[in-house]
């Protein structure tokens, strides 16, 4: 029972990723692309977060490093499938290709490891007096942020237009390829904040399979939210709270001698299909969800 | 002909997009690439490695394939490669009459390959649940079984670094090298799938579902049954892809790390796009990557590691997500064409 409450610290921890990514995929899926990418993304800003870091010792830049990163592998992902009209799956897939083969090779050819640990003096410090990370408030904030974009202002209205029905919103003028480029780079930016989070304040480590399936775990929440940001902040704290116990429960000295500690690596994944089972009814996405637009 | 200009083209930029890299990194891409196909294909023995190296990655190939076909994502190829390939080793430890190890354990692994394929199917069709989610979260866990095992269960007590080995009897005879019998197994898969997709009523099932979902239910086709046929068929033969890395290639065993079985499952994606979801451009698309993965050995011992292969791979696939920048490209020629008389 002890142990099920000592999860919380680490379910803050562990609830940033999987919402920051899922928040950002939220939007980019209103404006009708998606980016399964996510992981490679993660992998990637991680990476160049780190190295960033610990090049100028400043992990606030490292951050900015990481949110850049992540920017810009959403326009790539946005130019393959916006512009070039491309298969946005296809595109995902070989981003996460991409993520593994060149942190894989990046970490070996700055350290010649595979994991190497980063120092203290490269961590990003904790709030001052409470000792929780920053990101534990930067993240409810950017999912509220992210929700009043999408459904209070004018450029949400234009954003769920064009992801709906691109043409009709072409015809009155909404510039479609703007704005879903600018929804792909909006999540990619927020899936790049996930990364510099996992390498500079949460494992502190790089390696090229950093995220370790929580760039899917996202791709679950997304699904879990119905693309409401918010609801993404609560699936965050529910996904987050079984990848917490993953890693707490492993611990657990008695624990571990009754139930093998691979079985308890388990938890976060067998949950992630649980809860996606059994959340009620069916999403209704965005009907050019996946489509790219073509003026005729 | 074109579908093979897009693929040949995805390739090469593949390869100039890795040469960029190294030399970027001080190392010389060319004298790197020329160790890598001598390296690979140089000798009879280097291309027997290239050979053995390849039929795993054409049977998780054609397991991406069979789904894309069917119009599914389907990725569970590691997870079930990864089981396939622990239920083939421990098939070593039942006692059966002789000459029958082999059989029992390309049966066994295909049904566990199935099983391992069916949750994906069920959660599809009866909550709705996207077949790239399930088949990763049940990626990771077949991942964690497979380390349970091969590190708890099945491990060499002397070694200690692998599993204890595949007794004489269940092996793959070899044929050349490293190159033994297990090839009939992925080249009699790609072979029967391409029958059955394009001789067979299911098959043509399955790819009416994939190509015009409403259309095939019009013309009475059972879309789901359709696409539970194609997630069990690849769940087979990934599991296969598993069962020969281990019964027929060195070192007859797994290791503890399960370095040995890899990414087969995620490198399939790629060798089936290149191949364009089609059996017998696989078996192209697999030698291709069969080429890079020996080769890579050649080149790791110039000091370059064989994350390499994973950034070209990584990028072929990107390219292949973009068909139509090769259009685009043609395109702008024969604008520049137009405006330069005027």
């Amino acid at each position: 029972m002890n142990a099920l409450l000592q999860v919380f610290p680490v379910a803050l921890r562990a609830m940033v990723p999987i919402t920051l990514a899922a928040v950002g995929e939220v939007f980019g899926e209103w404006a009708g692309v998606v980016n399964i990418g996510l992981e490679g993304i993660m992998t990637l800003s991680a990476f160049l977060a780190a190295v960033v870091s610990w090049a100028t010792g400043s992990p606030f830049l490292g951050v900015l490093a990481g949110l850049a990163t992540g920017a810009l592998v959403g326009l790539f992902h946005g130019f393959i499938s916006v512009r070039l009209r491309g298969n946005q799956i296809i595109s995902g897939v070989g981003i996460n290709l991409l993520g593994i083969g060149a942190v894989g090779f990046g970490t070996w050819a700055l350290w010649g490891a595979k994991s190497p640990m980063l120092d203290r003096r490269f961590w990003i410090p904790e709030v001052p007096g409470l000792g929780v990370s920053p990101f534990v408030f930067l993240t409810p904030a950017l999912a509220l942020l992210t929700w009043w974009l999408l459904f209070r202002t004018a450029l949400g209205l234009r954003v769920r237009a064009v992801g709906e029905n691109p043409m009709s919103a072409d015809v009155v003028g909404v510039p479609v390829e703007r704005l879903r480029l600018f929804a792909v780079v909006y999540g990619g930016a927020l899936g790049g904040l996930a990364g510099a989070f996992l390498s500079l304040d949460w494992l502190h480590t790089v390696s090229s399979t950093l995220p370790a399936g929580r760039g899917f775990i996202a791709l679950a929440n997304v699904v879990f939210s119905k693309l409401n940001p918010l609801l993404a902040l609560l699936g965050g704290f529910l996904f987050g709270y079984f990848d917490a116990l993953g890693i707490q429960l492993a611990s657990v000295a008695g624990l571990s001698g009754a139930v093998p500690y691979q079985f308890i690596r388990m938890i976060p994944y067998m949950a992630t299909l649980l809860v996606v089972a059994l959340a009620i009814g069916r999403a209704r996405f965005p009907k050019a969800l996946g489509q790219p637009y073509r003026r005729e | 002909m074109r579908a093979i200009l897009e693929s040949l083209l995805a390739l090469a930029l593949g390869v100039l997009v890795g040469a960029a890299v190294m030399a970027a990194w001080g190392r010389d891409p060319w004298g790197a690439y020329a160790a890598l196909f001598t390296g690979a294909l140089g000798n009879v023995r280097a291309l027997a490695s290239t050979l053995s190296r390849s039929l795993p990655l054409v049977l998780t190939g054609l397991t991406f394939a069979v789904g894309a076909r069917a119009g599914l994502f389907n990725i569970g190829a590691q997870g079930q490669m990864l089981l396939g390939a622990v239920v083939a080793l421990s098939c070593g430890l039942l006692s059966l009459p002789p000459g029958w190890h082999l059989l029992v354990a390309l049966a066994l692994s295909a049904l566990a390959g199935a099983l391992w394929a069916l949750p994906v199917a069920l959660l599809k069709l009866t909550r709705g649940v996207s077949e790239v989610i399930s088949t990763i979260m049940l990626n990771w866990v077949a991942h964690w079984l497979t380390l349970y095992l091969v590190v708890q269960k099945l491990s060499d007590r002397v070694v200690g670094q692998r599993t204890f080995t595949v007794p004489m009897g269940m092996r793959f005879p070899v044929l050349q090298g490293e190159l033994t019998w297990s090839w009939t197994v992925s080249v009699g898969m790609a072979l029967f799938l391409f029958w059955f997709l394009w001789y067979h009523r299911q098959g043509y099932e399955v790819r009416a579902a994939g190509l015009n979902p409403r259309a095939a239910r019009a013309a009475g086709i059972s879309v789901s049954r359709a696409m539970v046929l194609a997630l069990l068929l690849g769940g087979v033969s990934a599991a296969w892809a598993g069962a020969i890395q281990v019964l027929g290639r060195f070192p007859y065993a797994i290791t503890s790390d399960l370095a040995n079985l890899g990414n087969l499952g995620f490198d399939g994606i790629a060798v089936a796009l290149i191949g364009r979801n089609h059996p017998l451009g696989i078996l192209g698309g697999a030698f291709f990557f069969g080429v890079l993965a020996t080769g890579a050995a050649r080149m790791g011992l110039r000091g370059i590691p064989l994350e390499m292969i994973q950034i070209v791979q990584g990028v072929i696939v990107v390219a292949m997500a973009a068909p139509e920048a090769l259009r685009l490209l043609r395109r702008l020629r024969a604008r520049q064409r137009e405006v330069v008389p005027a």
